[in-house]
This record gives C-alpha cells, sequence and structure tokens, in this order.
C-alpha cells in the first residue's frame, strides 16, 4: 500500500490553498516561505509544531480596550480562540481543534470555563491519539453535562451519551449496531457524577463506583463486566470505525470523498498507526486531491480569521462574535451535537454576515478621503486593496470586474473635489468587494 | 461517511439546485409590493434557467388565482414526548414509569375523546382548538420499528418513506404534480434554509427569513456604492461562469444577495395582524407573516417553519418543556384567530409534527430519552376533529419499551394528499396503496 502524493508544482497559489486548509490563511508573505521548502517540509512543518505555540501580534482587547474575560463577558469565549486562530504559530492545532469542536459538538452548558476546558483538550489531544482523545472527550466536564453523561447511573441509566458516541463520534448513524448496543453502552458508560456547588456551580466531577452498573453487559456480540474503558476501546475496534474515522477526518480538508482506493490505504495506516491522528493528516495533506481537486468554501470562522491574519491585525472588538454568528458560526454554539452542517455554509444570510465582516474589518482601518491620492488609477487601486488582505490570489475574471468597477468610478467622478473623495471610496468599496468575492470565500 | 449522512438525512436540500432568489419581477410593482409588505426575502431552490422576472410573472399568475388549499408544517424539533403532552394521568404504570415527571391530574384538563389522557397545561390552547373541533388528534403516531436517532427518524418523516437514500421531500414531491414551474413561493420555509419536506424535483421553491436585507458598506456612499454593488453583482456572475463547482455556488449566492438586497433594502415596512400574537419571538413572527402574506393573495400551497425551542429533554424535561410548548401552542392559536379574523380560515391546515415520541420509562436526570410513538395534530377550521388511532396503552409497549404507534405516519400523509389536495397519493408516497386513510377532513 502506498497513498499517492501530490508531484506537480507547489508554489505560492498552492501554499496558500493548503495554509486555508490547514489553517487559517496567510499572513502576508507567508505563502511564499511556505512554497520554498517545498509540499513535503511544508506540511511538516505544520503538523509537527515544535514546543508552544507562540501568540505574535497585538494582544486582544475589547470595546472598552480591556483585556478578554473568555469565561466571565459575553462573547469574549468566542474572541478567546479567534485570537488563537489569528496568531498562532501553529494554526494546524487551532485547525484541529476547531475539527474536534465540530466532531464532538458542545454547546454551551452554562458555565463557560468547562466548555474553555474542554476547548484545551482539543488543543492537547489535536494531533495525538484518537483513542486518548475520545477516552478524554467522554470523561470531560462540559461533555458529561452536554450528553447527560453524569446522570447516567446503574439505577438509571441515560442512553444520551452512548447513542451519539457511536452515531456521531465513532462509526455513523445504524452503522454496525442496534438499539440493545446502545442501552448496553449506556450501562457500561455509567458512574460519571459531580457535586452541584451553590456558588460554583457543577464541581468535582469523578468516577464513583457506587454509581456503576457492575452487571454483565453484551456490546457488538460480546459479553463482559465492561465500563467506560471498555466501552471506548469496543467502539474504536469495531469494524466500521476506522472508515468512519478517515471518511469524516478527510472531509474536513477536502470537499470530494476518497477514493475506494484511498479509502482502504488511508484505513490501513490509521490500524497501523494504532489510532494515531497526526499521520492520517500527513496524508491527507499530501494527497493530489487536496492540491488538484475543486475549491473549498472556507468555514465562516476560518475566513474571518484570516482576514485578521492578512491584515496582521489583532482582536480590538467584540463585534466579532456577532458577526461570526450571522457568517453561520458562533464558535462554542455549534446547532446541534453533529456539529455543523458545511454544506450550508452559503446562502443570503450567511453572506450577508461575511459581508459584514469585510466592511468591519474595512471600517476599523478606512480610507479617508481627505488625504487620499486624487492621481491613484484603478490598478494602483486595485494594487492597493489587495495589499489591505495580505495579497489574496483573485482570479482573472473577477481582476477584470474589479479593474472595470475602477474605471467605472473615474468616469463618474466629474467635479474636481470628487477625485479625491471618490477615490478613497473606491478604495474602501474594493476591499469589501474583494473579501465578498467568490474567490475569497473559497479556497 | 457519516457526517455526509447526518447533512444528507437531515437534508434533501444540498442535491437540489438553488436558483435564482427573486419573484418581485419587472412591471409587477403589485405583486412585489406586495412581496415587500409580507416582509419577503426569498431565496428560490430548484429554480433552472428561470429569472425574477419569470418568477414574478408566475407568483402573479399563480395568484390571480389564489384561493387554493393550503398546507402549514410546523415541526416540533428533538422528539416531544408525548406522554406529557397528553398524559394518563391516573395510569398507575404511568406514575410508576414516571415517579418524577408524571403530570399532575388537576393541572391540565383532560380530552375529551379519551378522558383518561389530560392536556398539558401549556396545551390549554390546543385543547381550546380542540373543543371548537379544530383539532384532529393523532395519540399515538410513528413508525413499526422506529429508528431512535433524530437525524434518520426526522428524514424519514421528511421524506415520507423509510429510506435514507430519498433526497426529496413528500410534500416536494407533491408540489412537483400540483406545482408550477415559476412560482417559487407555491412552496415556502420561513427559518431562513429550505425544510428538506419541501425539497422538489422539478419545480422551484423558496426559503424566507423574516424582512429586510441590507449589506453594510461602510465607508462607500452615492454613486461609488451604486457602482460597488453593480460590481458585486457581475463578480458573482462571473464566478458562476466557470468550472469550478464551488466558484459557482458562492457565485450564486453572490448573485442572489445581490438582487434581494436591491429589492428589499429600502423597504421597512411592519406586518398588522388583526390578532395579538403572544411574543416577538420567531416562530410567531413567521405565522403571522404567513397570514400576512396569505391575506395579500400570495400564491402559497405549503409553508414550514420551526417550533420554537428544542424537545430533546434529555434533562429537566418539566422546565424546559412547559416553557416551550406554552410558546409553540399559544403562537398556533393566534395563527388561528388570526386566518378567522382574516376569513381565510377555510383555506388553511396546519400539520404539527415531531421526529419521535420518548421512552415512558423517565431517566434519572429528570428527563426522558428517545421512543417511538409520539403526537401528532391537524389544526384547521377544515379538519374532522376525530381522533385517528387510539392510545395504546403503557401496559403493552414495544420491544425497546417504547409507545406502540397506532398510526402511520405514512398514512397520515396520504390522507392529506388525497383528501386535502384532491392528488393521488400513490405518485407521492411509496406503498401507498398499503396505508389504511383516515378521514381527516370535513
Amino acid at each position: 500500500m502506498s497513498l499517492p502524493v501530490y508531484q506537480g508544482r507547489f508554489g505560492t497559489a498552492q501554499a496558500e490553498r493548503l495554509l486555508w486548509r490547514a489553517g487559517f490563511g496567510p499572513r502576508p508573505g507567508e505563502a511564499q516561505k511556505l512554497a520554498r521548502k517545498g509540499l513535503k517540509r511544508a506540511v511538516l512543518s505544520l503538523t509537527r509544531p515544535k514546543g508552544k505555540a507562540k501568540l505574535r501580534g497585538p494582544t486582544p482587547r475589547d470595546d472598552d480596550g480591556l483585556p478578554l474575560a473568555p469565561a466571565d463577558a459575553w462573547g469574549h469565549d468566542l474572541l478567546w480562540w479567534l485570537d488563537r486562530m489569528v496568531r498562532s504559530d501553529q494554526p494546524l492545532v487551532e485547525r484541529m481543534a476547531l475539527s474536534w469542536h465540530d466532531w464532538f459538538a458542545t454547546a454551551d452548558v452554562g458555565q463557560a470555563q468547562l466548555n474553555l476546558d474542554q476547548n484545551q483538550l482539543f488543543r492537547r489531544r489535536a494531533l495525538g491519539s484518537f483513542a486518548d482523545l475520545l477516552a478524554d472527550v467522554t470523561v470531560d466536564p462540559a461533555m458529561l453535562i452536554w450528553l447527560s453523561g453524569n446522570e447516567n447511573t446503574a439505577e438509571g441509566p441515560n442512553e444520551n451519551y452512548a447513542r451519539e458516541m457511536m452515531e456521531l463520534f465513532t462509526l455513523g448513524a445504524g452503522n454496525g449496531y442496534t438499539e440493545t448496543d446502545v442501552r448496553e453502552q449506556a450501562r457500561a458508560l455509567t458512574g460519571w457524577t459531580n457535586d452541584w456547588d451553590e456558588d460554583l456551580g457543577s464541581v468535582n466531577f469523578r468516577f464513583d463506583q457506587e454509581l456503576h452498573d457492575t452487571g454483565t453487559k453484551r456490546i457488538f456480540g460480546k459479553s463482559g463486566n465492561y465500563d467506560w474503558r471498555d466501552s471506548c476501546r469496543l467502539c474504536l475496534e469495531h469494524p466500521a470505525h476506522a472508515g468512519y474515522f478517515v471518511t469524516k477526518l478527510w472531509s474536513y480538508f477536502i470537499p470530494k470523498p476518497p477514493s475506494k482506493k484511498t479509502l482502504r490505504d488511508l484505513k490501513k495506516l490509521y490500524k497501523r498507526r494504532k489510532y494515531a491522528i497526526r499521520p492520517v493528516v500527513e496524508a491527507i495533506l499530501l494527497h493530489p486531491e487536496l492540491h488538484t481537486g475543486p475549491r473549498m468554501v472556507k468555514p465562516p470562522i476560518v475566513q474571518i480569521a484570516g482576514m485578521l491574519r492578512g491584515r496582521k491585525s489583532g482582536i480590538t472588538t467584540d463585534a466579532w462574535t456577532w458577526i461570526a454568528d450571522d457568517a453561520g458560526q458562533r464558535l462554542f454554539r455549534p446547532p446541534n451535537v453533529s456539529g455543523w452542517d458545511e454544506t450550508r455554509w452559503l446562502d443570503t444570510a450567511r453572506l450577508g454576515g461575511r459581508w459584514t465582516a469585510a466592511g468591519q474589518s474595512t471600517d476599523l482601518d478606512s480610507a479617508d478621503d481627505d488625504d487620499y491620492d486624487a492621481k491613484e488609477t484603478p490598478k494602483q487601486a486595485l494594487e492597493a486593496a489587495l495589499r489591505f488582505w495580505g495579497k489574496p490570489t483573485v482570479s482573472d475574471r473577477t481582476r477584470r470586474e474589479l479593474l472595470q468597477f475602477c474605471s467605472r468610478v473615474e468616469k463618474v467622478a466629474t467635479e474636481e473635489w470628487q477625485q479625491q473623495s471618490y477615490r478613497a471610496l473606491r478604495q474602501n468599496a474594493l476591499r469589501i468587494l474583494i473579501a465578498s468575492s467568490p474567490d475569497y470565500m473559497t479556497a | 461517511m457519516m457526517r455526509r449522512g447526518v447533512a444528507e438525512a437531515g437534508r434533501g436540500l444540498p442535491t437540489i439546485e438553488r436558483g435564482m432568489p427573486a419573484p418581485a419581477g419587472t412591471g409587477l410593482s403589485r405583486r412585489s409590493f406586495l412581496l415587500r409588505t409580507g416582509g419577503l426575502a426569498l431565496s428560490v431552490y430548484g429554480a433552472g434557467l428561470l429569472g425574477p422576472k419569470a418568477f414574478g410573472e408566475g407568483i402573479a399568475r399563480a395568484a390571480g388565482a389564489a384561493d387554493s388549499k393550503v398546507l402549514v408544517s410546523v415541526f416540533l424539533d428533538g422528539g416531544i414526548d408525548a406522554l406529557s403532552l397528553l398524559s394518563p394521568v391516573e395510569d398507575p404504570t404511568y406514575r410508576r414509569l414516571r415517579p418524577k415527571l408524571a403530570m399532575d391530574p388537576a393541572a391540565g384538563p383532560a380530552w375529551t375523546e379519551d378522558p383518561r389522557l389530560h392536556w398539558h397545561p401549556s396545551a390549554s390552547p390546543l385543547h381550546q382548538l380542540h373543543q371548537e373541533g379544530k383539532v384532529t388528534v393523532f395519540p399515538a403516531i410513528g413508525y413499526t420499528d422506529a429508528d431512535q436517532s433524530h437525524f434518520t427518524s426526522r428524514h424519514y418523516w421528511e421524506v415520507g418513506e423509510l429510506s435514507t437514500k430519498t433526497n426529496t421531500g413528500w410534500l416536494g414531491r407533491m408540489l412537483d404534480i400540483v406545482g408550477t414551474p415559476d412560482n417559487p413561493l407555491q412552496g415556502v420555509s420561513l427559518d431562513g434554509t429550505l425544510s428538506p419536506s419541501l425539497a422538489t424535483a422539478r419545480v422551484p421553491v423558496a426559503a424566507t427569513w423574516g424582512a429586510r436585507y441590507d449589506l453594510w458598506a461602510p465607508g462607500v456612499w452615492g454613486d461609488v456604492e451604486d457602482l460597488m454593488f453593480d460590481a458585486f453583482g457581475r463578480i458573482g456572475a462571473g464566478a458562476q461562469r466557470g468550472k469550478d463547482k464551488q466558484m459557482k455556488e458562492a457565485g450564486r449566492v453572490v448573485g442572489q444577495s445581490n438582487t434581494l438586497r436591491t429589492q428589499l433594502s429600502s423597504f421597512g415596512d411592519e406586518i398588522q395582524s388583526p390578532v395579538a400574537y403572544p411574543d416577538d419571538d420567531h416562530f410567531s413572527e413567521s405565522l403571522a407573516g404567513l397570514a400576512a402574506m396569505l391575506a395579500a393573495g400570495l400564491p402559497i400551497t405549503v409553508a414550514s417553519v420551526d417550533a420554537p425551542g428544542r424537545f430533546d429533554t434529555h434533562d429537566e424535561q418539566r422546565e424546559d418543556l412547559a416553557e416551550d410548548l406554552a410558546a409553540t401552542c399559544d403562537g398556533l392559536l393566534a395563527f388561528q384567530r388570526d386566518l378567522e379574523a382574516r376569513g381565510l380560515a377555510d383555506r388553511v391546515v396546519t400539520l404539527v409534527w415531531s421526529e419521535f415520541g420518548r421512552r415512558p420509562e423517565e431517566n434519572d436526570s429528570a428527563g426522558t430519552d428517545h421512543g417511538a410513538g409520539g403526537n401528532a395534530f391537524l389544526i384547521g377550521s377544515p379538519v374532522r376533529g376525530q381522533m385517528v388511532g387510539e392510545w395504546p396503552g403503557l401496559d403493552t409497549l414495544d420491544e425497546d419499551d417504547n409507545l406502540r404507534s397506532t398510526s402511520d405516519f405514512r398514512a397520515l400523509y396520504c390522507g392529506l394528499i388525497e383528501q386535502w389536495f384532491g392528488v393521488d397519493a400513490g405518485q407521492v408516497i411509496p406503498n401507498a396503496a398499503s396505508f389504511q386513510r383516515a378521514a381527516l377532513i370535513g
């Protein structure tokens, strides 16, 4: 077995796509730098970052210029993570955390700190072992609350987690398990609980042997005195798991499902490497389909983080929280346990949110008509606007439309005062048009 | 691949083409005015090659004969607990299975057709309408061997058969028969994206969300703003001419957004309802808007809207259910009164449904897990108001200890298609002949 590796040209455009798929787009000059490494070294630089992540650039502030309070202030949880997406020098780690947030989609459990702790878990396990990740998620306090794992006892079993664990996290709906398996898994998972503190809320999450069902369970045709660790293990060892895992992981990076052969080889790789995530991600990032296949719509939060990266800018306003919501992806608030529906990233309502994001960035740093160059040519205007976003690639077709727009503005600028003023407005308009173009919304 | 599988089970939508957005056509100022008064920002699905002008004309033509029958589909997301909605309050088995959650016998009125069951207090608006003969109750509806996944079971209800492969909705297939190729309003989702039940194979349908649509462009105004939006539309159109699938799709949405903006940006009329709606939530606003659209003569055959809240009550069921059910039932009562006040009540029937009922035995978290047999309701002046299928009782549950179903949702669909729309259900629901129809209308 061997998985194919992309052999074509790896230039700036290819590096740009890789940075959008495996991160949050390039900072100015980053794509060129990555391209010089060549594909293999470029991929490894993303998948095998060294040491602790460093955050570069200005520290985040809210509308009042104060530091963020992610566990306390409205919307600051999103700002806190968005800041990491913008500033981390390990973008793939953040991108994987985003994938796990979608995979194990947990919404607000009423104690923001628990959701933030879960987020650190996704970061810590980002590229490690899926077995460890699944085990940690299963007993993660936010998840225990979200899918009732802390209310699942021998006396009163609750199937919520058991069902979604198989349906959404490891096997796929109805993919080789029965309703009896759901109930028996729920029994195996019993025993987790916590205390309630008047001031602190849910605290002291722990396994309590007293609450655990010690009887024999029959799961996937095997019997034993299973506990929650067995429950996880049985899912991983289930014949449907490897295929589900690699196909779902692939879908975060490449819009077209893998071929039969690629699927088979990815499964083998995943099993041979004992549920390790990193080798599968590396195989996907090197795969020709990523580099030559169709473009992919950027998830809204990825686009927003990428805009700020392209601007070399940081978080300076709370507005990003509602803008991300309008664009269809409010972090820490996935629509339900199956995560966001990536087939619906774009519709008229959500496009409005992306447009607002472009407007917001422009507004924070808008061209001023008092001292704007009254002689700027269409070409200069376009280059300036592209520079504003860190020089993203746009198609020739879109470039032509943008230049035509520039010329038209000059035609309607008949008065003397309009020469300067309209060119400033044109610059603002160009920036919005670029960041709301089909070229920029996909990579 | 289950991530996609999930999307598919819930979708039907992405496989059909999203077309041009705009019905309000040139030279049809009256209709476009009405569209705007309805606060109607349209996204049109399955539009083929037709442009806004054709839709405007198609809508106007269809509106000329706008006295047709209307079905409103209201979805209770998450699987509502039938044993709280209509609860066997005195039943000892019920009290044993529901030590914490059993409803208080004195709380809600008895259901006159089977007084063993009492209405949830939040559902008293349904009781009121039932007393007026305007509610047909399905006390235990579902299908045999119910699937207990939200996504799969909901998909079955949406497509009208027990198949995960079908990608048209049952209402969409009916619209393919009774609809026209140029009237996207014939099937309209009021929640912003198309309900999979409405996904068609042939004719266009639409989705709307509330009133205005505007794009904010700071630092740009006047001539330059006009030229900017012109360029925005051109860039969208250009991308649609390219080869890349995702670029084309993004270009299409850019084009739709720009058209919508043109039609709706300057518009801000509020809907005037003849009756008071309970709350200013999206559900009530949608129903109020729908009544206004129907009153304005818009040619709507099927509309869908999600009930407020989520009924997946694994814990804290008592509080959550009471609140969401009240918002739902209050809205439904106001809608019926609105239709009556506007003289539309004879034209409209509302179907209220959920993907399954919940487990009779409560869990230890003051909640209930996924079950099988559940509730559905047909509401409206034209309905027969006589229950379909009896309540099966709690003493013989199915093999998963869930409530058995005494009526099948596909039989309900067949009945509606035939008795309300006068269409042969065999063209819409697979194996239609095998389902026993009850009298639903009249």
